[in-house]
This record gives C-alpha cells, structure tokens and sequence, in this order.
C-alpha cells in the first residue's frame, strides 16, 4: 500500500503500516504505544479505504474546544500576563519615542519594535509568551482526554480521529489569534491616543504581517506540545518537556550554535589571521542557529518591522553595491526578505502537526 | 432481514507475538443480551474495540449491522452505541452540555436534540439533576449518563463494557434494570463483566473468556448441563416415609441427597418443583418447604477450570 504525506489520503486510510513501518517513530514513545507491533495477517481488512468524510465533527470539536479555551482560568491568566507585559512595555515604547523627534517614517512599528536593544520590547515579550500560551493549551489536548476517560467515547462517536486532533489544534490556534488581535488592536488605540498621529497603512500592513507571522510562530510550539500530549501520558511530562524544549531553544541553542559550528566548519586559519570570520563557519553557525523557531521568528519578525533590515545573515561585499543607505525596504521586499523564516516556520508546523497525527492514529484508545 | 446484528469469525488480535484474542467467534442478535465474561486481560476489551473499529483487526472478520467495522468505521458507530470500563466525561460541563457535544458529533439535526436528550435524561433517572456539572456525579450516576447517551443516540447495539464494576448493590439492580429496558426495545446489548454473578441474571447467552478465547458459549441453563451436569438445586423440606427414593424417581433428578432431618437436596438439570411438589404430595408427606437455586457461573466457571487442572496435571 502507498503512503504519501498527503493528508487528505493519509486521513482516510488510518492504518498505513503494511508496506511501510513508523517503526523508528514510534520506538521512542512509551508502552502504551502498541499500534506499530501489530502486523496484519493478511485478511481483507488489510489497506482498505476508510469510508466516510474524516471532517465529520471537526466543527463540533472546534467550537467546543474553543469555548473550553476561552473559558478556562489558564487562558484567562495566560492573557492577564500578556496584556499586562503589553501594556508595559508599549507604554514603554511611547514614553521613550514622546523623548525623540517625530522624524521617524514608521513610528508606530517602533511601538512593537523600539529602536535601540532594551530587553524590554513588545516583541521580546511576545516571542516569550506567545510559546508560553500554546504550550499551555497544547500540553493535555490529548493525554488529558485520556485521563479523563473522555477519549475512548468520543471516538466512538461517529467521527475520526482526524477531527478532534485538528478540530483541537485549529481552537487552540483561533484562541491564540483572537488574543492576539485583540493585543493588537489595544496597542493601536493607545498608539493613536499617546503619539497623536495616525498610522499609515504601510504601518497597518507591515503589523498585521506580524500578527501572520506570530500565529504561525505559535503553531509549531501548539503542534509540538500536542506531539508530547500524545506520546506521554502524564500531563505533567508532557508539558514539562515542551517547556524544556523551549527554554533550550530560546536560551541555550542561539549561544552553542556558534561552537557547533566551529566543531563541523572549522574556522580556516587565514581568516583568522585577518581577524575575520571564516565565510564556511558563519554560514554554519546561521544556518545552525535557524533550527530554533525562535530564532526563525525574530528574525522574521526584525524583516518585518523594521523596513531598514535588508539582510538576515551574512552579506558579502559583492550584495552591497547599489545600496543606497538610508532608504526603507518596501513592504512586498521585506515579506521577501522574511518568506524563507515565514516558510520554515509553516513547514514545522505542519511537520510536526504530521507527526502527532501518524502516533495518534496509531495508538490504542484503551485506558 | 437478518437478525443477527454482530458477527465475528476467527477474530484475533495480536501485540507484537503476545495474542490478546484468538480466533474467537460469535454471533448477537437483535434483542439479545449476551455477556462477554471472563477475568481481566481475558480479551473482552480488546474484543469490544475490535467491533468499534477502534482497534486493528489482525485476523478474522467482524460483521457489525453488516458494516465491516475497519472499513466504514462512520456507519458502525453512528449506530452502536459504547459505555467504557469507567466512562469519563467533561467536569465542568453539565450532563445535558454533555450530551449535546456528543449529539454535535453525531450529526443530530438541531430541532431534535434538546428533546431527545431531556427524554434519554428522563428515562435514566437524572432529569432533575441534568444541569448540575457532572463533576458532582457519583459512579453510578455517571454509568447513567452513559446509558442515556447510548438511549439518546437511538443505537440498534449497546456495547456496554464493565457497566457495573465499583457500583454499589442498588446502583448494580438499578443498571441491570434499564439494561434489560434497553433489550425490551429491540437493541441488542454485548456487555463484558468480570462479575460473573452479577450479569447472569441478565444474560440470555453468555461467552467465557480464558486468556483470549472463548472456552463456553450459551445460556446459563445450557452451561449448567454441559458443565455441572445439571445445575439446580431444589431443596424439599418435608416429612415422609422413603422420600429420597420417591424423589430420586422424578424425571430429570440427578441425584438426591440427604442434608438434614427431613431436609433433602435434588441435583436437577431444570427446575423440578412442580414434579417434585407432586411426588412428595402423592406419596402422603407433608411439603413445608421446597425451593431452588439456579445454576451460578461461578460454580460452573470454577468447576470448568478445574476439570481442566485435572486434566493438565493427568
């Protein structure tokens, strides 16, 4: 039987494991994870098409979700935290743009993004909480319907596994850009009470991309904490070992990336004679330190709102002629600037979305 | 039109090289109530999953209302109704929010939703308590709120697994009760129980379960035959002259014995006491009591398994 990576086929056929073994994915979930061993006898039930739409339900699983979401004391603390960070670091922000000179073309982007390299901006602030919320309602989507002894009868409504994993992952997703929007709009309005001008529409364009960019940034973590609420049982794990995935990427991974890639690209010696750094080493160490979503993020992010960002890695001399300084990116350039990340970004995503979604049809409902 | 509304042949199910069910077969009809009886890790889980499509078949085939549970998993389950060992729902919702997500998943048409579920609610004896957040709930309570949405959704076939496991005795005669309303509707009830003695008084036809297979099928009575050879107990509480051979004449007496002062036990393969009644009153006794005892499982489960030490260790 074939089995390709398209979902809409994946879907209607739950069992792709004769002619092709999940062994090597499934080897590192623990015992309750039993799908992989069991091999078909031959029998007609063997790779047959499973009748039947695999949506049916997603929007009963969806607007239930949704509301649970909206509702539960987790998101409301979850979304206290934001708007009170937000808050301060906007107010922030526009007490210190209020100092300068309002020569500034994109003024309201420096609301998310303020010029200098204070710790304290918006976007730091939702690079960190912006994970924070999708882990927090990704952790139990499934292992919590475990425990719960809800699980085994949902699933035997009439309705497939496909819907209430996605049904989940779209809630989560709409709770988290509802949020955000909402995040959004209360900058706007107090960027427009505070500095007193309007902002363009290149402004409005350029946030809402970032409002884009950040939904897709709080995928990958949303579908990763949902792979580790389908592989471990225990809530408890489950959430510790995605929030360690994350404080390892978003602290240790940017600092190790620079001597793992020294291990892999040595730095060549004429170089470093010059006190340069080698091109092969740097290319590494970008490309290295891009395997982190955060960093995939912010630097998307830093295209985005700032339109002076030309470059997100190394530029050689030769990509510098014709630059004429001073002049900002236009928005389609920027986006184009940011496409790979904003690529990268929706790819993971959907990667680990698949991930979850092959170890969840494969497993045993039982409790 | 078929009666028989499930079907499995040489149904297995392997982990690995460890078998959980080994090519079992049976059949339930329409009306009927038959119990999967057996320890625990015997198999009637992975059994019940098997029907549901919840679980890969290994070998063997499965017919549930002539669907192939694997391929048109949709069909099966709209029209087949599961309790769960331990059933769980949502804490902080309502029993009727409950329901009503799960008449979402289903499909239910809107306008026929509330109705329905006021009256599955009704009909299980939690219509007063139907918006109170199922936190509150008791066990018993809960496996309620199970059966009313099996009663809700309409099902043709209730697979009810442990339904009575951790239920308090009047929780226990209040369940079998509306298990028995389910069989008077028509719907056909597969339920699983480790309890041997609590669901025979419910069972038409029962299958023992033994590390994966089916080692007795049948009714009660039937069993009993096979295995005790008989099975009742009638005693006779009479006074009487040659009593016990009188007795032991009565057709379908096996054997009589002697268990006190004008206290007799009749090993019978029915229920001999009209026959027995009788034969006291024409041989000039006097009957002051006579009554019967009908075949345990348990009795024939134990005999059963140790026929079989017997026979392992000749």
């Amino acid at each position: 039987m074939q089995f390709t990576l398209d979902t809409s086929k994946a879907s209607r056929c739950r069992m792709p494991h004769e002619g092709f073994s999940w062994r090597g994915l499934s080897m590192g979930a623990s015992q309750w994870f039993k799908g992989s061993t069991a091999e078909s006898e031959g029998g007609e039930s063997t790779g047959g098409r499973r009748e039947g739409s695999p949506w049916h339900g997603l929007g009963a699983v969806f607007i239930k979700e949704l509301s649970d979401n909206l509702s539960s004391v987790r998101m409301l603390v979850l979304e206290i935290l934001m708007v009170l960070f937000g808050a301060v670091v906007v107010y922030l922000a526009v007490e210190q743009l209020r100092q300068g000179t309002a020569e500034d073309q994109f003024l309201f982007l420096r609301l998310f993004a303020p010029p200098g390299d204070s710790l304290l901006t918006f976007v730091t602030v939702i690079s960190i909480l912006v994970p924070l919320t999708a882990i927090g309602l990704g952790f139990d989507a499934i292992n919590g319907e475990h425990n719960r002894r809800t699980l085994s009868r949902i699933l035997a409504q009439p309705i497939y596994r496909d819907a209430l994993l996605l049904g989940k992952f779209l809630a989560a997703l709409a709770t988290i850009s509802i949020n955000l929007v909402i995040l959004w709009l209360m900058i706007i309005g107090f960027g427009l009470i505070r500095l007193g001008i309007p902002p363009s529409s290149e402004e409005l364009a350029r946030s809402l991309v970032f409002l884009l960019l950040t939904v897709a940034y709080a995928g990958v973590w949303l579908a990763l904490a949902m792979v580790f609420s389908i592989v471990f049982r225990a809530t408890a794990t489950a959430a510790l070992i995605a929030l360690g995935l994350w404080l390892f990427f978003a602290l240790l991974w940017p600092a190790l990336s620079a001597p793992l890639a020294e291990v892999i690209a040595p730095p060549d010696l004429r170089y470093s004679m010059l006190g340069l750094q080698t091109p092969d080493t740097l290319i590494m160490q970008t490309t290295l330190s891009r395997l982190s979503p955060g960093t995939l993020y912010s630097q998307a992010i830093t295209a985005i709102l700032n339109p002076d960002v030309r470059s997100l890695g190394p530029l050689f001399l030769d990509q510098i002629q014709g630059w004429v300084r001073g002049a900002p990116l236009p928005l389609g350039q920027s986006i184009i600037l940011a496409w790979p990340q904003t690529v990268a970004l929706i790819a993971g995503t959907i990667l680990l979305y698949v991930i979850g979604y092959i170890i969840f049809q494969r497993q045993e409902v039982r409790a | 039109m078929s009666d028989i509304v499930i079907q499995a042949r040489d149904l297995t199910k392997r982990y690995g090289k460890a078998t959980a069910v080994d090519h079992i077969s049976f059949t339930v009809s329409r009306g009927e109530i038959f119990g999967l009886l057996g320890p625990n890790g015997a198999g009637k889980t992975t059994t019940i999953l098997m029907l549901l499509g919840l679980s890969d078949v290994s070998a063997g085939t499965v017919r549930v209302l002539d669907h192939d549970p694997v391929r048109q998993p949709l069909q099966v389950k709209r029209r087949v109704g599961y309790l769960p060992d331990t059933v769980g729902f949502y804490d902080n919702l309502t029993a009727f929010e409950n329901l009503t997500y799960t008449a979402r998943l289903i499909g239910m048409a809107p306008s026929e939703r509330d109705s329905r579920i006021s009256a599955s609610l009704g009909r299980v004896g939690l219509a007063d308590v139907a918006n109170k957040q199922v936190g509150t709930y008791s066990r018993g309570m809960r496996q309620r709120l199970g059966l009313a949405e099996i009663l809700m959704k309409d099902a043709a076939i209730a697979i009810l697994d442990e339904p009575t496991s951790g239920l308090d005795p009047q929780a226990t005669a209040e369940l079998l009760d509306m298990i028995r309303g389910l069989k008077h509707d028509g719907v056909a009830v597969l339920l699983s129980s480790h309890l041997l003695d609590r669901v025979q008084s419910v069972c038409d036809r029962v299958a023992l379960f033994q590390s994966g297979r089916i080692v007795l099928m049948g009714s009660v009575p039937d069993l009993a035959r096979q295995v005790l050879g008989g099975g009742y107990h009638v005693d006779v509480e009479a006074d009487g002259q040659g009593l016990a051979n009188i007795l032991a004449a009565v057709p379908g007496v096996r054997a009589v014995e002697q268990i006190g002062p004008g206290r007799l036990r009749l090993l019978s393969e029915g229920d001999v006491r009209p026959q027995a009644a009788a034969a006291v009153v024409n041989a000039g006794g006097q009957l002051r009591r006579l009554s019967v005892e009908e075949p345990s499982l348990d009795a024939i489960y134990s005999r059963y398994f140790q026929g079989q030490q017997v026979s392992h260790a000749a």
